[in-house]
Formats: structure tokens, sequence, C-alpha cells
């Protein structure tokens, strides 16, 4: 039945979390372009089986396949009328293999980005963001999701909307952002300028961190931003395997389940208490890292150069934190009073 | 011309200082100053071309520089483009009665499935920044669009963005039918989005990764010329 993170942490230390869902979903045969949330109602039985080989790989949390189940981004499909629907049946399924799986697993229900940019920049407002939010918590909560689960946001406006709406539908949830451009998200928040964020959350999250972003190494460093704060709650991390490549029709991550294996033992060792992956990340990947973090020790703090080293260069030279002097905006003639 | 910026009278600047002033204006997405600028130039009589170029082209020419060395990100960059839109609206109709020198056209759009058109909206207006026409077909587009738009009229570029995994193929699709329809060698054809990378842009048989806006601006600028030699080869 119903497992919550505390108890696993309370019982383990950490959580393994899943892999990839558009990049499994495409290898049953996905069309570019599909909405994967249609295929809840279509496919049932594709959908229990993502959950399924993560489950038995080693998953102890599994997203479920609603990453793209708000309106805004249903409504692209004709779809923006059965946000409720194709959220629970996410999360039925869900449920249903969680219950029968042969060890306790959490059933998170994912929530992704609307696509849009709130105002004052953007259109959309905040109220209707929370809204939006809202009403896929509740078909995620109707179908039984243990926990919500947003993640790949870039805006804080945004993070803070979904965790009102969260809050709105009674549920519990974990929030990740996308740190890919520099090392910081797309609108150019820094992993410290996310700590801070998340700690002046009205409806506190039970766990936070990033997810997606560039590669492995990318994300471990902008773990060690997270991890510099102190953070008061767990930390989660969940990196591609790799760099996405196109072969033979398919995208295929260059990362191999080795390489991810050492990833997650990194990121436990620097801190992470919630460690999976995310584009790319296949059972494989997931049953060498349940490998690594159940059978090598815990190791030292790791630094940067060891990171570059063991999984490969970053993206760009600096992310923003730490002693590096960052880049500065260049200085108008107008002065701000 | 808000309370909290020290008062400088736009109108007192010479040409030079105004120019700069106003590449500092877009730097700060300020649009209701960059049309006062705009009008001031233009009635000291400078050409419109020469609005565009100098002033507004340059200033975004260094937006897009620290946009793409991680010290501007999205939110500043849409701001500075809302303001250069704003004086594109007043010199628009007037470069088309001046006969201003053409940059170049592109169709732009997100694939079928992709709804993130953010990264599209910002390489449609740094394009536009940058003197190019361009034709947005917004998001979610099917091949039939593509081409439907390539056909309509004549074009030099052709760009895709996708920001999701499940999206990214599609352009496949795209430039298959165009190889297909004989089209292919035609257009340039640029890619970009998050979770793309050079390499995906050359197995797919794009032309061009672009890792972000002002890339995409040097990127086009780059062909334009070569198709421009290649012409008067």
């Amino acid at each position: 039945m119903s497992e919550t993170i505390a108890n696993i942490i309370a019982r383990q230390g950490w959580i393994l979390a899943d892999g990839a869902t558009g990049t499994n979903l495409f290898n049953m045969g996905l069309e570019a372009g599909e909405a994967p949330e249609i295929w809840n109602e279509q496919h049932p039985d594709r959908i229990a089986k993502l959950y399924r080989d993560s489950v038995e790989a080693g998953s102890d949390l599994f997203l479920t396949n609603s990453f793209g189940g708000n309106y805004s981004r249903l409504k692209l499909h004709n779809a923006q009328g059965r946000v409720r629907t194709l959220n629970r049946i996410a999360a039925e399924i869900g449920r249903e293999v969680a219950d029968r799986a042969d060890h306790k697993v959490v059933v998170a229900g994912s929530m992704g980005p609307t696509g849009e940019i709130m105002v004052p920049v953007g259109s959309l407002t905040h109220a209707d963001a929370v809204e939006m939010f809202h009403e896929q918590a509740e078909g995620l909560k109707e179908g039984g999701a243990d926990v919500l689960w947003i993640e790949t946001l870039s805006a804080k406006e945004e993070f803070q909307a979904a965790a009102e709406g969260i809050a709105l539908a009674g549920m519990p949830y974990c929030g990740t952002m996308s740190f890919d451009t520099a090392g910081r998200t797309m609108m150019g928040l820094t992993s410290v300028d996310m700590v801070k964020m998340v700690n002046g959350l009205a409806s506190q999250p039970q766990a936070f961190g990033a997810n997606c972003g560039v590669g492995a190494s990318d994300l471990l460093r902008t773990l060690m931003g997270f991890v510099d704060q102190a953070p008061q709650l767990p930390v989660i991390a969940k990196g591609n395997a790799g760099i996405p490549k196109y072969v033979d029709g398919h995208i295929h991550y260059d990362g191999t389940p080795e390489l991810m294996g050492v990833y997650a033992a990194m990121a436990r060792d620097m801190g992470a208490i919630i460690i999976g992956g995310c584009c790319g990340t296949m059972p494989d990947h997931l049953g060498s890292m349940r490998a690594a973090l159940e059978n090598q020790p815990r190791g030292s703090r790791p630094s940067l150069a060891e990171i570059e080293a063991k999984i490969g260069p970053f993206s760009s030279a600096s992310d923003g934190t730490g002693d590096d002097p960052a880049p500065t905006r260049r200085a108008g003639r107008r002065r701000r009073g | 011309m808000s309370d909290d910026l020290d008062d400088i009278i736009l109108a007192e600047l010479s040409d030079e200082e105004l120019t700069l002033q106003m590449h500092d204006d877009l730097y700060d997405g300020l649009k209701d100053e960059i049309e006062e600028s705009v009008h001031i130039l233009l009635g000291r009589g400078w050409m419109p071309y020469d609005v565009l170029t100098k002033a507004l082209v340059e200033g975004m020419r260094i937006v897009g520089i620290d946009f793409r060395d991680g010290i501007l990100f999205v939110p500043e960059v849409l701001l500075a483009a809302g303001a250069m839109k704003g004086g594109m609206i007043i010199l628009k109709p007037l470069l088309a009665e001046t006969g201003a020198p053409r940059m170049g056209k592109m169709v732009i759009g997100t694939v079928k499935g992709d709804i993130h058109d953010i990264g599209k909206n910002l390489v449609t207006m740094m394009m536009e920044g940058a003197g190019f026409e361009v034709k947005d077909l917004g998001i979610n587009n099917p091949v039939e669009n593509y081409l439907e738009a390539l056909e309509s009229e004549e074009f030099d570029i052709l760009g895709m963005s996708a920001l999701l995994t499940t999206t990214m193929p599609y352009m496949k699709v795209v430039i298959d039918t165009m190889v297909e329809k004989g089209m292919r060698d035609d257009y340039t054809v640029i890619v970009g989005g998050a979770p793309l990378n050079e390499e995906f842009a050359r197995a797919i048989g794009a032309d061009a990764y672009c890792r972000d806006a002002a890339v995409a601006v040097e990127t086009a600028k780059e062909f334009m010329a070569k198709k421009h030699n290649q012409m008067t080869a």
C-alpha cells in the first residue's frame, strides 16, 4: 500500500528514484509529437510496463506518466478537457503497479511546466497557473498518488504557483528544476537561488533538487550548489544519462549504465538523498545505480575536478555560484536610484 | 520614464550619445525610451535603415553577446526584445518605403507536439533585431505547415525548434520530406532547443545547430554571406 518518502529514507538512508519516461515510451512506439499522457487511456498496458520496468530494476519511487498533463500542454492535443481523467489514470496505473511490487514503492505524480511564461515578462497569470497545477494535482490525488512531483521547471514564479496549486489539493510534494543554461535554469536561477526560493515557500516540499538539464556532470555541480547552502530538506538528483545522440531514427543517450552507477554514488557522496535518472536512463542504468548505492562504501565529497574526471566535462565554466567572479551585467548610464 | 532612474533628457543628447544610450536602454528593456529615441533620430533626418542598424541591431547584438555568455537570461532578453519591437513597429513601414537592403527571410516554428515556444520566440525577436524578415508559424507544426510556408514566398532559411526529447526527432521527418521533394538544398536549415546538440543536427541532416538565439543570428548571417558570394561568383 501507500509508502512515504520519509519511511524509505528512515529505513535505507537514500531513495533510488526512476529514470526516463519519454525515452522509454519512444522505445515502445510513441511517435514524435504524440502526447504521452494520451497513452494512459489508449495503452495502459504499456504505461504499466514502464512503471514495472523501473520497479523491477530497483526503484523505490517512480514518476507517473503525467509530465505534460496540465491544461496548457494538453490543449495542444485538444485534450484540455481531460486533465483530471488522464492524470487520474496515470496515478491509478501507478498505484496498481506499486501495490503489487515485491518492495515498498512510492508513486509520485509527475507535474511538468505549463510551457508558458508568467507575468510580467509573459502572459500567464499567477492565479491561472495555480489553477492549472491545482486541477492536475486533484486528478493525481484521485488516482492514488502518494506524493506529487513538480519537475523540469525553470521559473521561480511557476514553481511557487505549482506549490500553491498542490497545497489546494492538500497533497505532499517534491520539486525539481532544470539547470540547463550555463549552470542556471533557462530563466537565470542558480542552485543557490533555488534553495532561497524553496526556503521561502509557505507550503514546504518534502524534498527538492534538480532534474534533466545538460548531463550528469552539470547536475552534480548543481547539487554541490544546493548542499553548500546546508538545506534542511532532503536533496534530489535526477540527471540525464549523458547527452542525446541520434542513432538509427531514435534518440540515444550516450551515458552507459556503468557511468550512471558512478554518478549515483557520487551524488550520494555529495549529499543527495533521492537519486535517480532522467532522459536516457533505462532499466539497465537503474540497476547499475542501485548496485552502486548498495555496494559502494560512502566516500568523501567529490570535488569539481573529480566529477569532471569521472563523469565528463561541464557545459560551462561557471554556474553563477561559488567564489568565481560571476560575469555581471553591463552598467548602463541610467543608474538605479 | 520611471522615477528610480536618473533623468536623462534624450532629446538633448548628441547623435552619438543617443545611439549609445539606446544600446543601454535596449539592454535594460526600456521600451518607451527606445520608441522616443527612434522618433528623435528620425526627426533629426536619420535614414530608417541607419536607425535600425546603428541603434537597434547593434544594441541587440550586445544583448545577444551577454545572453550567449550567460550574463543575461531569458527574462532580460524578452524585455530587451520587447523594447526592440517597439522601435521596429515605428521603423517597419518606413524601411519598406525607403527600400532598405534585405538581410534575408526565415520561416520558423516549433515542431509537431512541441508547444515550448520561448526559445523560438527569442530567435524570432533576435533575427528581427538583426534585420531579418521572419515568418513565425507558431507552435506544434506538422511537416505540411513548413512546406506550405516555404512554397508560399521566397525564403532563405528554415528554423525549427524543439524543447523535448519526445519532439526533437520530428525535425528529421521535416528534413526527410524536404529531401524527397527535392527542395532541401534550396534552404539553409537551422535547428535549436535545449535537448539538441551539434551531433544531433548533423545526424538529421540540418545545416547547423544553434545553441541560442544569438548563435542563430550569427549562423544565419554567415549562411547569407555565403549565399551572396555564391550568387556573385
